[in-house]
């Protein structure tokens, strides 16, 4: 019988774990323009866009993201683009993100104070221009460590990307133990993974939190 | 060719839906409400004088927080057998999300229970109470209800989470709907009602847990 020594295992996980960062980066930028996008609509005056864009908030937020990888899986076919467990982990994850941060920098525009909203207004600025010169940049400073907080969480939601066929570090793992009959050591390695790419994260999100009491 | 949408096939399939969704409701209850318990041990132990107990728990929330469910999950079915620990499906469907809850939780009760003011402990300990009577009866109740809309998040979070538990054949909602497809070959229509299945429990614990809120602490929950 082949022998499978602890440097065969790790190598091999520690290959696959970059297919895990790629795509939360992916997940990451993409989840975040479209966050954003999602974050004008939510606070927009225009009130179809307000109510369409909670929709859309409330549903991701209210199902479970393997439900969404899996709708995205099979609906992405029916409009005819050909999918593939990537550009289904890729979408799935990117529209989760979006949901979530839109959310997130909800809270923070509307934690900057009315009177800002009314001054810009009284200098006839529109929607645009007082969210571009007044408000975003405000919110944008106590938004920072929530977001740095929740992309632990798109870190994370990668490992259920496994389920549908992408070959990440989890779906490795589970490819290493039907090889190898060692699930203890390589699902704990798996984990060891996750943690070395998470816990610097919710790290510095926490610095970062702690700086922002100090300057505030 | 247009692809034609067949929800009536589904109602062949009721009763395995219905069986996930209690499954599902079932493995969340239980979770819960252990998974609190552990949560509020953990956080007292984390506020705690005691340092290497402190410690030991806060060890404990930063691994779980920082790994994926899915991996727990795993790691409890398929790694713990190699320890002579093997567990059922639910068994070990359920003991991944008591320790998944019992870190979030933890980390919430502290929350909250940092946030008393020393003056009611003080107030507590003039009275001639014991630590753990103060606890009890001075920091834990209004820490729950402040915290209470943050557990409430939390609570349906692994909910949802459960999902990912018909990777080890436990046969919740997901593991139905998996099931289903296998047979009608609609992968569409199962996993869309699926989907809103989990929407209506989503809404329906949110619900619960505010009425609970509202029976538990008389003067009403701080709202987030």
């Amino acid at each position: 019988m082949l022998e499978f020594t602890l440097w065969d295992i790790l190598s091999n996980l520690l290959l696959a774990a970059r297919w895990t960062v790629l795509l939360s980066l992916i997940a990451f930028v993409s989840g975040g323009v479209a966050g954003l996008l999602l974050l004008l609509a939510r606070v927009s005056p225009v009130p179809p866009l307000r109510v369409a864009a909670r929709l859309f908030i409330e549903v991701f937020q209210g199902t479970p993201l393997l439900m969404q990888l899996f709708i995205v899986f099979f609906a992405l076919p029916l409009i005819g683009i050909e999918t593939t467990a990537w550009t289904a982990a890729a979408v799935g994850l990117t529209l989760f993100t979006a949901a979530y941060l839109a959310e997130i920098w909800r809270g923070c525009v509307e934690a900057v104070p009315k009177g800002q909203w009314e001054a810009s207004a009284s200098l006839a600025l529109t929607f645009g221009e007082q969210m571009r010169h007044v408000i975003l940049p405000q919110a944008l400073r106590i938004a920072v460590p929530p977001t740095v907080g929740f992309s632990v969480q798109v870190v994370k939601g990668t490992a259920v990307t496994s389920i549908i066929g992408f070959v990440e570090v989890t779906k490795a793992g589970t490819m290493i133990t039907n090889a190898t009959f060692q699930p203890f050591l390589v699902y704990g390695l798996v984990g060891l993974i996750y943690f070395a790419l998470c816990y610097p994260l919710s790290l510095s999100a926490k610095a970062l939190e702690r700086k922002l009491n100090v300057a505030r | 060719m247009a692809y034609s949408f067949d929800f009536s096939s589904l109602l062949d399939h009721t009763p395995v839906l219905v069986d996930g969704v209690v499954t599902t409701i079932g493995l969340t209850a239980v979770s819960t409400v252990l998974g609190v318990a552990l949560g509020i041990g953990g956080a007292a132990a984390r506020t705690s004088t005691v340092k290497p107990l402190a410690v030991l728990v806060g060890a404990y929330v930063e691994l779980i927080r920082n790994t994926p469910f899915l991996v727990q999950l795993f790691f409890i079915f398929f790694g713990l057998p190699s320890l002579g620990i093997r567990l059922a499906e639910w068994q070990a469907a359920v003991l991944a999300m008591v320790i998944n809850l019992g870190a979030y939780s933890t980390e919430i009760i502290r929350a909250g229970i940092e946030a008393t003011p020393k003056g009611q402990i003080e107030a507590g300990a003039s009275l001639g109470m014991t630590g753990p009577q103060i606890f009890r009866y001075v920091v834990l109740g209004p820490a729950m209800a402040k915290i209470w809309p943050a557990l409430t998040s939390q609570v349906v979070i692994v909910m949802l989470g459960s999902s990912v538990c018909s990777q080890i054949a436990a046969e919740e909602l997901s593991f139905a709907a998996n099931f289903i497809q296998s047979r009608n070959f609609r992968p569409f229509e199962v996993y869309f009602l699926a989907t809103a299945l989990y929407l209506a429990l989503a809404v329906g614990l949110r619900w619960v847990f505010s009425l609970m809120g509202r029976r538990m602490f008389a003067k009403g929950v701080s709202r987030a």
